[in-house]
């Protein structure tokens, strides 16, 4: 593959796929660990509506109304979950599964009875993501990486995952023996003055920015498999919190590069035509890394807390 | 000793009391959903005493330590420790949660869990140095768990990660030390070593209140009891509240006639 091929067509989608892969796999280990990891599904449906009425208000789509729609959506999602739970008298988990199927399927109609012909949204995209179309079409080669001109042309959308990834890493770094010990000890936390309840708001509005960053590359429904496989594929390589972030990062990079690779050439390999989602491919990769690690990491065997 | 700091606590003005007490707690009641768990409970810990809550399951034993605490919102009542709110106390508390609270599949080692403790002095920042290492070694050491340092805590038995919290309690060099059933599901021998650590606490001057399940090591363990049934039972030397009439007020008959005997009988 030659630079100018691979530069304009291949670079950049490869790397929002990356960034965006790493995005949701950092807050996700901390999610899994908190049993929380369906909080990454129930962001990435609530996440759509909010980026459809944002975008209806604005026409534009850009990351600061991108974000206000999503975080309003969450807000009237745990409005709705209370409303129905209390109303209704109904358990909270059909509760929550009612609201975000329900406002996921508000933004998929929203979607399809508005004017998004000129943006990249619609149905397909928000469901399997738009990377092989975030292109760089302004780059020659290798060249155009030290050329301001080309790179004034860069899809918006690398930057905003940029940005989301950074976001992340900074909270991670700041917040972590905090996060560590109200995940592994949330009494022991509060005891020590530590506010977990805002603590754990605010690891979700993390997860939040990642998801709605991710949202672009890989699609609302596959940004759940990059908040859990990469983290619980770390989980089996490692005995340990630090060594199993840094393997959920390898999992992330991985099951992105490889991903795109095999969406894009897989298929000619095989004999087909046609290119496949890249999208739907790095969650594929990303489950059988998953798979792999479950049947041969060193970690998989754990024996828990036995009884004395 | 405790006995006698308490006795001589006995002339002082009520003020007073509260403002030398490690923990005062006044008035608490907490309530999960419409059922108080606990309803209105004064209790004044002797600085120095070794105290054991007892009561029956459910009696709120675990919910007034927590509330004290401030884990748990309590409805009314508040806690002072060394006379001062908890806010501006904290840093002279150390907490040991039951152990069945928290995930040992946790991806973490013996050592990192004894440097939780250090977190108050640590901060969101400031860097791990070797002083800090060595201090988290020399509370392992205390509690006999030197040589399992590096040990992912889901391979210890639950009598080593009791010990694992104690040290990770013995870390934050507390005035103050609450344990929520630090006896439960142990062996023998971690029993014994808790115990040791608690005691030498004693005799360093600190102050331990424990929830305790059993009965028959309550007298060789503790000077000070506290009956708990939602409301306060009893309070006092071991001598003068540790009696049945008191016991069979707090558990409400359940506790059998012989059980109680036996009780007696230890006393002596």
């Amino acid at each position: 593959m030659s630079g100018e091929e691979f530069v304009p067509l291949s670079l950049t989608p490869m790397l929002i796929g990356v960034l965006a892969a790493v995005a949701c796999a950092l807050p996700g280990n901390f999610l899994v660990l908190r049993k929380q990891a369906l909080i990454g599904d129930a962001i990435s449906h609530v996440v759509l509506p909010g980026i459809v009425v944002a975008f209806l208000l604005t026409g534009m789509v850009a990351a600061a109304p991108m974000m206000l729609g999503a975080a309003g959506a969450a807000l009237v999602s745990v409005v709705m979950i209370e409303a129905i739970r209390r109303l209704g008298n109904i358990e909270p988990g059909a509760a929550m599964g009612l609201t975000f199927t329900t406002l996921f399927a508000t933004g998929v109609l929203l979607l399809e009875q508005s004017d998004t012909s000129t943006v990249h949204l619609d149905v397909e995209h928000a469901l399997y993501g738009n990377l092989e179309s975030l292109i760089w079409l302004d780059a020659i080669g290798w060249g155009s990486l030290l050329d301001p001109v080309a790179l004034a042309g860069l899809p918006p959308e690398l930057g905003r995952v940029v940005i989301a990834l950074l976001g992340v890493c900074a909270f991670l770094w700041l917040f972590w023996r905090p996060l560590v010990l109200s995940t592994f000890d949330e009494s022991f936390a509060q005891a020590m003055g530590v506010a977990t309840n805002r603590l754990g708001v605010a690891l979700v509005m993390v997860a939040a920015l990642a998801a709605v960053a991710a949202f672009d590359a890989v699609g609302s429904i596959i940004v759940i498999a990059m908040f859990i496989c990469p983290p619980s594929a770390a989980r089996l390589m490692t005995n340990r919190l630090e060594h199993q972030v840094a393997w959920s990062v390898v999992f992330a990079v991985l099951s992105a590069v490889l991903g795109y690779v095999f969406a894009g050439y897989g298929p000619l390999w095989l004999g087909f035509g046609n290119a496949v989602s890249a999208a739907g491919m790095i969650a594929t990769v990303s489950g059988v890394i998953l798979a792999f690690t479950a049947c041969f990491a060193p970690h998989r065997h754990r024996s828990g807390a036995p009884a004395v | 000793m405790g006995l006698e700091v308490a006795a001589n606590r006995g002339a002082t003005p009520k003020a007073e009391i509260l403002a030398g007490s490690p923990l005062a707690i006044r008035g608490m009641t907490v309530s999960y959903g419409q059922k108080p768990v606990v309803f209105s409970v004064d209790m004044t810990v002797a600085e120095g005493s070794m105290t054991a809550i007892i009561g029956p399951n459910g009696a709120g034993k675990s919910t007034l330590l927590k509330a004290a605490l401030g884990i748990v919102q309590p409805l009314a009542g508040e806690a002072l420790v060394f006379g001062k709110p908890l806010r501006s106390a904290r840093h002279r508390i150390a907490y040991v949660p039951q152990r069945a609270s928290v995930d040992w599949d946790f991806p973490t080692r013996v050592i990192d869990v004894v440097l939780m403790g250090l977190y108050r002095e640590l901060g969101l920042l400031r860097r791990l140095r070797p002083h800090h290492l060595e201090k988290a070694r020399a509370c392992l050491k205390r509690v006999g768990m030197t040589d399992f340092a590096d040990r992912q805590i889901g391979q210890l038995s639950g009598g080593q990660q009791q010990r694992v919290f104690l040290a990770r309690a013995l870390a934050q060099e507390a005035d103050l030390y609450l344990l929520d059933e630090p006896f439960a599901g142990v062996d023998a021998a971690t029993e014994k070593a808790i115990i040791d650590v608690l005691k030498s606490l004693r005799s360093d001057g600190k102050t331990v209140v424990a929830v305790h399940h059993d009965l028959t090591t309550v007298r060789s363990y503790f000077d000070r009891v506290f009956l708990i049934n939602t409301r306060k039972m009893a309070e006092g030397a071991v001598d003068e509240a540790f009696t049945s009439e008191n016991l069979n007020q707090t558990y409400g008959g359940r506790l059998a006639t012989g059980q109680i005997d036996q009780l007696e009988l230890a006393a002596g």
